[in-house]
């Protein structure tokens, strides 16, 4: 049997088509309309719901846990204040990465870590010889993703003490329908947002909260599918989805490391010494061989395809999670791990690995599509990410 | 020195910004002359009673040609099309017909009705997809002129017969139906079920003076299914922000080129020199030089009211003074402390992200058509419903809604003109026909704008108050629109061009005339 988040009594009697998709153990919707296409509209438009429970979260606490965060992680822990939140990569001694997610100072000498996959075992290998407890919270935490533009309205009307400015990347406590919350002004979607940290055992509570103020204000539970849409166009990377953890990786190729990924600005090498610096430091003296980059498809080229074969273009309905070639003169250069039709931006996007040195934003370059069964190449350009960055995410 | 620009554009409506900014972004220096306090014409969206947004006119996207978006990118200008996914008939027995945004369930609904129709409709939607396909060409085309002999034009007429040679038999008979057929009479040899007929057909008689059964209204019918075609571009929806916010991303991006917007800046005559526009005097006696001049307005304005006659062709001022327009529209905007319940299905659901249509049976409308035959506005008329707040929460204050309610028929020529009492009556016909669904309707209104073709002339200048700037029949569309010989944005005064929705390929929110008579422009000037 899957596991079934806390919020489960409330989401499953929305999933009108049964649609269900594993995460991590359990069962979360790919989406709970027939269509994900409102779904997403609500994280862009007006406020969405997302049950991001099945999230790895580790409590990581003692005189030392900055010190063990530091070991791990690529940024800087040590000058992460109380109250803040981090997005971070972590890598193995080789400077590949094994997942990402985020840090979060709760208090002096207090943290939580966020991932895809488990980690207790490495961060106790880590640990070894240190003043540090690490507590295991994945089930008795559950977590919400409220996001979009009116976010901040809904939440606003459930909180019971005033919510303050809580800038980009802040977190806080706070109280939801009697429940202690813990509150970041954190997501995936790349718009205004907050995740809600909720105890478990009252998790059902702060979801009534939630969706009966939102109602005012157009909030909709959201599945994957909308998600997905919505980091891609935030350019947002996912482990095991656009690249290989290299603790599952079988062969060198398969690995990359953070710059690789594009995520230069995480990586803290004026830190003493963590797992993976040197490798990290010589990289970054030669430059990567890799680059994390946004793709573009000329729709005009695209289009010709289908014209050619007397139909009209299609396009994905959900985001593609594969593998597909990209090309430049002739020669592959590169693959795209993950893409989607962006209904805001009216524009097909991909997150792809490029080669140097055709990773400089506006390359063209070409990508694989299949029309009518047969493989073709349409125009596309190297863009920059992210795809959408509207100044709300910040503000 | 007074400044000469390259371009001036009368009008900005969504055509009028749509062809500045084409134009601008080639380089030209161009400013938009606009009547009104605001861009967007019968696009435009106002708040007429405080906290509540209307897209006061148009009210939904569904043509806006995907070039257009994606060459003047719009999506970075702040357009975002939201998704509307249902249209919802209540039927006078207190059941209802769906259609939802998913082919399963839709099919599953219409099989309690008609198990042939469910069926029936699935072919249906295939034939009209092969039928938009054959016309959307047509859509992106400059039409030629089927006398001329110049080799352009016959260029033009060998590409059109090849396109309709492509389409096969089977497909150029089924499009010659739809060319000339009612929409009733057409969908009768598809369908059984009533209200599944008087609803698809009601799409047939949007901004025309027909009913159902007048012959020309199956057109209309493949004129509005031409969006979805574009299914996959996903541009059919509402316009977060309303249709105002389609026309501000064009000026966005309008300005973005380099063009100069101008409101409350009525023209009142172009001038016209040796058979050459020089420029245009405005209502407060400015004059502004031009090279070119552009018109976005009707045919009837563009050519009769904006120039001398004596400048104008006789056979030309003859065929224009015959244009149809003949406004059949009304509109009435609702600020609303709660959703209407219907009765039909009960409670606030997904039917209210949707539309609502009141389109019973094909007897009602014509029924409803059979009054405005004869000069009175429809007591039980044919309305189009959409709630913007349910999609874009902004529309209006928390828990707060608005309603657009577009309504037929409502003549332009009623007996004894529209007066205030007649424009109250019309409106209080919509509110209590729309009660017999909706029985909390009349108590949750706080607010209501009520608009006459009348109104739609006077606000807008659309002549007699005609949507699509004079009718989509088939005697004027493609190289009749708005009259043969001129159907191709040019006129016969030198530098004078027209890309309103007079000309091809029409009305709606296309942009499509803007874009075709700037490509013409760039092309001769
Ligand atoms: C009530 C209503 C509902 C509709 N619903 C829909 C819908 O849901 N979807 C859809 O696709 N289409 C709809 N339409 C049709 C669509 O809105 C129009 O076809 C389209 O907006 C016309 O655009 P345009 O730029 O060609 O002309 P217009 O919008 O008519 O623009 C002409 C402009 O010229 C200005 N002007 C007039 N005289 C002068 C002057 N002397 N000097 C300077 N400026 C002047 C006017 O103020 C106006 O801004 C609707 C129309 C109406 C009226």
């Amino acid at each position: 049997m899957l596991k079934t988040t806390p919020f489960h009594a409330r989401t499953a009697p929305l999933v009108l088509g049964l649609t269900w998709r594993r995460w991590a153990g359990y069962a979360v919707a790919s989406v709970y309309d027939w269509l994900h296409d409102r779904e997403y509209a609500a994280i862009r438009n007006a406020a969405a719901l997302i049950d991001v429970s099945p999230l790895y979260k580790y409590r990581i606490s003692g005189r030392d846990a900055a010190r063990l965060l530091d070991r791990v992680v690529t940024r800087n822990i040590g000058r992460l204040a109380p109250g803040r939140v981090t997005y971070t990569p972590w890598c193995d001694s080789r400077g590949k990465v094994i997942d990402d997610g985020t840090v979060s100072c709760l208090a002096e000498g207090e943290y939580r870590l966020t991932c895809a996959d488990p980690l207790l075992r490495w961060l106790h290998q880590n640990a070894f010889r240190m003043d540090v407890q690490i507590e295991d919270v994945s089930e008795a935490l559950g977590a919400l993703a409220l996001q979009g533009p009116l976010s901040r309205a809904v939440l606003e009307e459930v909180v019971e003490s005033p919510l303050g400015p809580l800038g980009y990347f802040h977190i806080t406590r706070n109280r939801i329908a009697g429940v202690d919350v813990e509150i970041s002004r954190t997501g995936y979607t790349g718009d205004l947002g907050f995740e809600l940290w909720v105890p478990a055992a009252n998790a059902l509570g702060v979801w009534d909260a939630l969706t009966t103020a939102g109602s005012r204000y157009g909030l909709t539970p959201a599945g994957i599918w909308a998600l997905d849409i919505a980091r891609i166009e935030a350019g947002l990377l996912m482990a095991d989805v656009d690249y290989t953890s290299a603790h599952r990786a079988v062969a060198e190729s398969q690995m990359s490391t953070p710059y690789e990924l594009s995520l230069d600005h995480a990586v803290a090498l004026e830190k003493p010494a963590f797992n993976g610096r040197e490798a990290l430091a010589a990289e970054q003296a030669s430059g990567p061989a890799w680059r994390f980059t946004g793709i573009e498809v000329d729709w005009v080229s695209f289009e010709a395809l289908f014209t050619a074969r007397g139909l009209s273009p299609s396009l994905p309905t959900v985001a593609w999670r594969t593998s597909v070639p990209i090309y430049r003169n002739g020669r592959q250069v590169g693959y795209a791990s993950s893409g989607c039709w962006s209904p805001l931006l009216k524009k097909y996007i991909a997150l792809a690995h490029v080669r140097a040195p055709h990773f400089a934003p506006d390359t063209p370059v070409e990508i694989e599509v299949t029309v009518d069964h047969e493989r073709q190449r349409a125009g596309a350009w190297v863009r920059r990410l992210p795809f959408f960055d509207p100044p709300r995410k910040r503000a | 020195m007074a400044q000469v620009w390259d371009v001036v554009v009368i009008g900005g409506g969504h055509n009028g910004l749509v062809n500045a900014a084409y134009l601008a972004r080639a380089g030209r220096k161009v400013l938009v002359l606009e009547r009104r306090h605001v861009l967007g014409g019968a696009a435009v969206s106002e708040q007429i009673f405080p906290g509540f947004t209307f897209s006061v006119f148009s009210y939904v996207v569904s043509l806006l040609r995907p070039e257009i978006i994606r060459e003047l990118e719009l999506p970075r200008h702040g357009l975002h099309i939201l998704p509307l996914e249902s249209t919802l008939t209540p039927l006078p027995n207190g059941d209802y017909l769906a259609a939802w945004g998913d082919p399963d369930l839709t099919r599953r609904e219409l099989y309690r009705h008609s198990p042939r129709d469910a069926e029936a409709s699935v072919e249906f939607s295939r034939l009209m997809y092969h039928m938009a396909r054959a016309v959307k060409p047509i859509l992106g085309m400059i039409p030629p002129d089927p006398t001329s002999l110049s080799p352009a034009e016959v260029k033009g007429l060998f590409a059109l017969g090849g396109h309709l040679r492509s389409l096969g038999a089977e497909h150029f008979h089924a499009l010659y139906k739809l060319m000339t057929m009612s929409s009733a009479d057409y969908l009768d040899e598809w369908f059984e079920f009533g209200p599944l007929k008087a609803t698809k057909s009601a799409s047939g008689i949007i901004g025309t003076f027909l009913g159902p059964r007048s012959p020309g209204s199956a057109y209309v019918l493949l004129h509005h299914y031409m969006g979805e075609i574009d299914g996959a571009y996903r541009a059919w929806g509402f316009c977060k922000g309303g249709n105002g916010s389609v026309s501000g991303a064009i000026a966005s991006a309008a300005r973005s080129f380099g063009a100069t917007l101008r409101t409350n800046a009525p023209v009142r005559q172009v001038l016209v020199r040796n058979g050459r526009a020089t420029g245009v005097v405005l209502e407060s006696g400015e004059e502004i030089e031009a090279r070119v001049v552009v018109s976005g307005l009707d045919a009837r304005r563009t050519y009769l009211d904006l120039v001398e006659s004596k400048e104008l062709p006789p056979e030309l001022l003859e065929q224009v003074r015959r244009f149809r327009f003949r406004g059949s529209s009304g509109k009435v905007n609702l600020a609303l402390s709660e959703l209407p319940d219907f009765t039909c299905l009960p409670g606030v659901g997904a039917h209210h992200r949707g539309a609502i249509s009141i389109s019973p049976s094909v007897e009602y409308l014509e029924r409803a058509y059979d009054e405005a035959k004869y000069g009175e506005f429809s007591r039980r008329p044919y309305m189009d419903i959409v709630f913007p707040s349910m999609i874009d929460p902004g529309m209006a204050p928390p828990g707060q809604h608005v309603a657009s309610v577009f309504v037929q028929y409502a003549p332009y020529h009623v007996n004894g003109g529209w007066t205030d009492a007649k424009r109250e009556a019309f409106g209080d016909a919509v509110i209590d026909t729309l009660s017999e669904y909706a029985p909390n309707l009349k108590t949750a209104i706080l607010h209501r704008q009520v608009l006459t073709p009348a109104d739609i002339e006077s606000t807008l200048g659309l002549s007699e108050g005609n949507i699509f700037q004079g009718e989509l029949a088939l005697h004027q569309l493609f190289f009749l629109r708005p009259a043969a010989r001129w159907a191709s944005y040019r006129t016969p005064i030198r530098g004078y061009y027209q890309c309103g929705s007079s000309s091809h390929p029409g009305g709606g929110v296309m942009g499509a005339a803007g874009r075709l008579a700037a490509l013409r422009i760039l092309a001769e000037t």
